[in-house]
């Protein structure tokens, strides 16, 4: 296992080099946009993927409700901090690409790109309900959060969505269809930044085992009333 | 196995281990008791007297371990479970019977005469309308013990009842655990002031760090001495 | 069997007998949500062409900062003297707890809103050129989304730091949706633009999925240690 780490990481720097070529270089220019486009992608890969992580948030965290899996609650805590970088560059790269493009920074009947600042802001409160609850109940409450937030997912699309018809607004990003060769390129830099994601979560989540086999320690330090802690611990404590 | 109780099934604590983070309150606690006994649990601060207890109130859910009363989880016991604490868990706006009332309320207790009753039991004066937030501590004290035994529950768990109360209201209550005692409830009251209870309590437990060091009929030797006063 | 509903009456009569009887508190939310409303009008120039425009979002932003500081009140007297323990030990079901307490919530903060919501009339000299009697399941709806999750969460927060800024912070971003509809909602009615059914089923679904949610949860939150 720990052999596959430098492995991935030579592949994933490969295919980011490669991607980049790709995305600057290779990919023809937007008959409309010019070059500016090409921030599409690095926009668009971050934008699905941290959708993704929410997604495996999402399900970790009803695992964790029902099973109270120490593993389940890591996974949502990792995805979670991922996903929270992922849609900041999704919410930088928007209005970056947005000005130069279509004239205004921002547009609130933007469906797509609204809804990611939302999911954002929900992410990021959940992230600070981690940081400043204290007991052994932090878990389960970020996990209701989190629970909360998928539910509120599909309200917000709808809201904007139908915000948009009454109001119609410029809508940033363009829709339509693609040519063939960029869409290439996108699924490309998709599986780049994929790859780049899951080894940043790979490492967050080796760090957090680490973190809680050092509070096990101390725990079972006081426990044994300060005699050492035993040299192997194990981590999933069980139902118990 | 013990002996079959004569109240039923007594108190199971097993192997339990109760972590706040990295602190350990209760290091592996292991003990049975029997039900229709007034155990007196001692301790210096830190001992995990109160964990201890609210971990048989169900308040505390064990790290490890189980808790059985009467061969129930304390969630499922709650019930036949009358706790109380240093706060006073009673509203400081209403007055006694206003609150008794309302908390009769939460167990299905119907009607004003069990209110008026607990509060005769305790001492106190039914029609008072002063607000609890003004009553004295030993008033206050007592009308919490009122609470506690309003839905008549086969077991008391009480965490430091005389802390800053007056030795008359002290005496009161423990005149009237005794006689709960004798009618066959189970008690366990944890307190600085084991002089209160000599001649009362049926057995005293002594904690220390997270364990029960030991158990015996008589006040430990070492609080022998402290007597007298108010801690 | 203890019943549901008898508790959450008992509780509901218990905690609105308390309020009118600490007036003080009740005196000062009534002031302070004329204060925003004044501040409000002095902000947003009611005679300026465009504050009419906004005015639907004016109304809800201040009936949000009143029902927050409102909100933020919902378990403090719970707390005093750890009464919350009474209620963990006893065999009453948690959530007649928590309808309780939403219900006082709704009856409160939509006290306050019929306090304010005649001021922003006054001040922004409203007509409502839409069929008027859709404001009120807008703002029933709106009210209760509000209030449903705010209680929610302020359960929540009484396990972390910051109690109080815990609940805005927990709040404002799973309430967008609901924020957006009620906004939108009284706008379309306001200036009779659009029609707001759209968005009274929205908040319908959103009261809904989150009532769900919150009784589903609320027991684990109340035992939380």
């Amino acid at each position: 296992m720990k052999r596959l780490f430098p492995i991935l990481s030579i592949i994933t720097a490969i295919l980011l080099a490669y991607a980049l070529y790709q995305a600057l270089v290779v990919a023809p220019t937007d008959a409309l946009q010019g070059d500016v486009y090409r921030i599409i992608y690095y926009h668009v890969p971050s934008a699905w993927t941290a959708f993704l992580l929410f997604l495996i948030n999402f399900i970790a965290s009803v695992v964790y409700l029902i099973r109270r899996n120490q593993k389940a609650d890591m996974i949502a805590l990792v995805s979670a901090e991922v996903g929270v970088v992922f849609c900041t560059v999704v919410l930088v790269t928007g209005p970056l690409w947005a000005r130069p493009v279509w004239g205004i920074w921002w547009a609130p009947g933007d469906i797509r790109l609204t809804s990611t600042l939302v999911l954002w802001l929900i992410y990021v409160s959940y992230l600070v309900l981690r940081r400043f609850s204290s007991g052994s109940q932090t878990q389960m409450l970020a996990a209701a959060l989190a629970v909360f937030g998928a539910l509120d997912v599909p309200l917000v699309y709808f809201s904007i969505w139908f915000f948009r018809t009454q109001h119609p607004q410029p809508v940033i990003g363009g829709g339509g269809s693609m040519d063939p060769r960029m869409l290439h390129v996108l699924l490309l830099s998709w599986l780049a930044w994929l790859c780049f994601g899951f080894l940043v979560c790979w490492s967050r989540y080796r760090l957090e085992v680490l973190h809680r086999e050092v509070e096990e320690a101390h725990a079972m330090q006081s426990l044994a009333g300060g005699a050492p802690a035993k040299a192997s611990l194990p981590l999933d404590r069980g139902s118990r | 196995m013990t002996d079959a109780t004569p109240h039923g099934l007594p108190i199971t604590v097993t192997d339990v281990i109760k972590q706040f983070g990295r602190f350990a309150a209760l290091r592996g606690v292991t003990a049975e008791f029997d039900s229709g006994r007034f155990h007196a649990i001692l301790g210096d601060n830190g001992a995990g007297k109160t964990t201890l207890l609210r971990a048989l109130a169900g308040l505390a859910q064990p790290t490890r371990g189980k808790i059985s009363i009467f061969g129930k989880t304390p969630k499922d016991a709650c019930q036949e479970i009358g706790y109380m604490a240093h706060p006073s868990l009673l509203y400081d706006e209403m007055s006694g019977m206003e609150n008794l009332r309302y908390f009769a309320g939460l167990y299905g207790i119907r009607g004003d005469a069990r209110c008026v009753e607990v509060i005769r039991a305790v001492g106190l004066d039914p029609e008072l309308t002063r607000p609890v937030g003004q009553y004295s501590q030993g008033m206050r004290q007592r009308m919490s013990l009122a609470r506690a035994i309003l839905h008549d529950p086969k077991i008391l768990l009480l965490d430091e009842p005389f802390s800053n109360v007056d030795v008359h209201s002290a005496r009161e209550m423990v005149r009237l655990l005794k006689s709960m005692r004798d009618a066959g409830k189970t008690i366990f009251l944890v307190t600085h002031q084991a002089f209160l209870l000599e001649g009362v309590a049926d057995e005293f437990v002594w904690m220390e760090a997270g364990q029960i060091v030991s158990r015996t009929a008589n006040i430990p030797a070492n609080l022998a001495d402290r007597r007298g006063g108010v801690q | 069997m203890i019943s549901l509903w008898a508790v959450m009456l008992a509780t509901l009569k218990k905690d609105i007998r308390l309020e009118w009887r600490s007036k003080d508190a009740l005196n000062a939310m009534l002031f302070f949500s004329l204060l925003v409303v004044v501040i409000f009008a002095f902000a947003f120039d009611p005679l300026a062409e465009e504050s009419r425009q906004i005015v639907g979002g004016l109304i809800w932003v201040a009936f949000l900062f009143a029902a927050v500081v409102a909100l933020n009140q919902t378990w403090a007297r719970e707390l005093r003297n750890q009464v919350l323990d009474a209620y963990r030990v006893s065999p009453a079901p948690a959530n007649a707890l928590f309808l309780a307490k939403a219900l006082g919530n709704f009856i409160f903060v939509s006290v306050l809103e019929a306090l304010m919501a005649p001021l922003f009339v006054v001040f922004y000299n409203l007509h409502v050129l839409g069929p008027a009697w859709q404001l009120i399941p807008i703002a029933i709806l709106g009210t209760w989304a509000l209030v449903v999750n705010g209680t929610f969460f302020a359960a929540m927060s009484l396990r972390t730091r910051s109690r109080e800024i815990m609940l805005p912070l927990l709040l404002f971003p799973i309430s967008i949706p609901a924020v957006l509809g009620m906004v939108a909602g009284t706008t379309a009615v306001l200036t009779g633009d659009n029609p707001a059914h759209f968005w009274i089923v929205l908040l319908l679904t959103y009261d809904v999925v989150f009532t769900t949610a919150c009784l589903a949860l609320f027991e684990t939150v109340l035992h939380a240690e």
